[in-house]
């Protein structure tokens, strides 16, 4: 079990790459102090301790700052004792980290650029490379979870985390544009596999629900509009 | 005895270690720099990339591309996640690649994506365009350049890993040697014009450059400078040409 240690987060409640963070440091059993950041209003602190980003989350460990969710979840999981998050296993270990990369590199800037796109064309080429990384992720869980209930094992990991955080945006885009990346027909390892993280102990105290992500995206439309409109009456 | 004994280890392992690769790719070379720190002997497999191998696909089919390491007869691909895996798998040999401290492993993992996600897109955007574009994608490049210069300066070490080569040098390799050669390339090789790196503006990476270049694991497998300095050339050649006749394209229209 953890002692005393001097730990803040610099978060954001919608944030996948925030989520993750927070998944890790409660399997850990660790208390921190949370802090909300306003992200169309960032805080001195916040550019203070990730001058390179400006982003969340960042995470102060007696002070210092750790920043970039993967770089943090492997960080925790690495210092502090109890429950392992990464594979314990060289090879496994090295598995798991090919796919999380895979994730950020191609399945998170595609569904992102879905959120992100000023045209219908842009919006359709980002949903076709999305769909195209889910495909590949279900093979991988196939290969990957040998039957097992998450990628890792019967309990969730590192894995888990880096691809569960998404789910409620996923949610959130088919709210908003009736897109269903993950579905039992097309993807349906990672359909039941997306039913049981849902419904873990360990999403449920982090995972917001879908509707708040709609609201942020909203509101990210609406500035994103509202600057361009600013910019155009100069 | 003994000696027969090692042989016959080292004979074994080389076919317990098979690297697949391609002599201008960097991040193949980053891979044989950390298999030589740890003295892993390995099979290397030379791959024609227009024509990939059918062994190649079958190891990498997500991305079919090079470095993959086949350790025992299993994948692994990603520089960035091959790397680490030697670190573990031959954690009891030779220096370590990543430091041993969680704190530092994690500003080394850090400095690594940094590089992948801030540097090398304006980088390579600076060597493959021209005129404006090229003029914004320079500022972009010098701008995440001072960043770097920053950390080094500021750490007083003679390598990004502290007093040896290490994970973040590692990462960082291609700038030691590719930039030479696009700054010779881009400036039509005549002397003068823009250089990228300076002793003036940038006095710690200059030196870490030839540093890195002359650190043991380096020396012992030198990047291919003439080979690699036609084929940039050619590339940036091709690049221009498409943007041009892109370029021509949109004004007849």
């Amino acid at each position: 079990m953890a002692g005393k240690e001097d730990l803040k987060l610099l978060g954001l409640l919608v944030s996948p790459f925030v989520i993750r963070v927070r998944m890790a440091l409660s399997m850990k059993g660790l208390n921190y102090e949370y802090v909300e950041e306003d992200i169309f209003n960032k805080s001195e602190l916040l550019i203070k301790l990730n001058p390179v980003h400006k982003k969340v989350p960042v995470l102060i460990h007696n002070g210092k700052p750790i920043c970039e969710s993967l770089v943090i979840v492997q960080y925790v999981d690495e210092l502090f004792a109890g429950r392992a998050i990464l594979p314990t296993d060289p090879y496994e270990r090295a598995t798991a980290l090919f796919w999380a990369a895979y994730i950020e590199d191609k399945l998170s800037p595609a569904w992102i650029g879905i959120l992100k796109a000023k045209a219908e064309e842009e919006r359709a080429e980002k949903v076709k490379e999305t769909l195209a990384a889910i495909e590949h992720v279900e093979v991988a869980f196939a290969k990957c979870s040998n039957g097992n209930a998450f990628f890792g094992g019967d309990s969730i990991g590192y894995f888990d985390i880096v691809l569960g955080s998404f789910l409620f945006w996923f949610e959130a885009l088919r709210r908003m544009y009736g897109l269903e990346i993950i579905n039992t027909s097309k993807t349906p390892l990672l359909a039941a596999w997306a039913e049981r993280f849902r419904g873990s102990v360990e999403a449920k105290e982090v995972v917001p629900e879908a509707d708040k992500a709609v609201q942020y995206a909203n509101k990210l439309h609406a500035a994103t509009a509202a600057a361009v409109k600013l910019v155009s009456s100069e | 005895m003994d000696h027969h004994l090692e042989q016959q280890a080292a004979e074994s392992e080389k076919k317990a270690v098979k690297l697949l690769g391609m002599w201008a790719s960097p991040y193949v070379l980053q891979v044989r720099w950390a298999l030589a720190m740890k003295g892993v002997e390995y099979e290397y497999v030379e791959e024609d990339l227009r024509s990939k191998s059918a062994q190649l696909l079958a190891y990498n089919p997500v991305h079919k591309k090079v470095p993959v390491l086949v350790y025992h007869g299993r994948p692994i691909a990603e520089s960035q996640v091959i790397l680490e895996f030697i670190d573990d798998a031959w954690n009891h040999r030779g220096d370590p690649i990543l430091p041993r401290d969680p704190y530092r492993r994690a500003m080394a993992r850090f400095w690594a994506r940094f590089k992948q996600d801030k540097l090398s897109p304006p980088i390579w955007r600076w060597f493959t365009t021209e005129g404006e574009e090229q003029e914004a994608a320079y500022e972009a490049a010098v701008e995440q350049l001072l960043v770097l210069e920053k950390e080094l300066a500021v750490s007083g070490k003679p390598f990004f890993g502290g007093e040896k080569v290490g994970f973040v040098d590692l990462s960082l390799s291609p700038l030691a040697y590719v930039i030479p050669i696009y700054e010779e390339i881009v400036t039509g090789g005549g002397g003068g014009g823009v250089k990228m790196v300076t002793e003036e503006k940038m006095p710690s990476l200059a030196a870490w450059m030839g540093r890195f270049l002359s650190s043991p694991a380096v020396r012992g497998h030198l990047p291919p400078l003439e080979k690699l300095r036609p084929r940039c050339q050619a590339m940036r050649e091709a690049f221009l040409v498409s943007a041009r006749a892109k370029v021509e394209q949109q004004q007849q229209q």
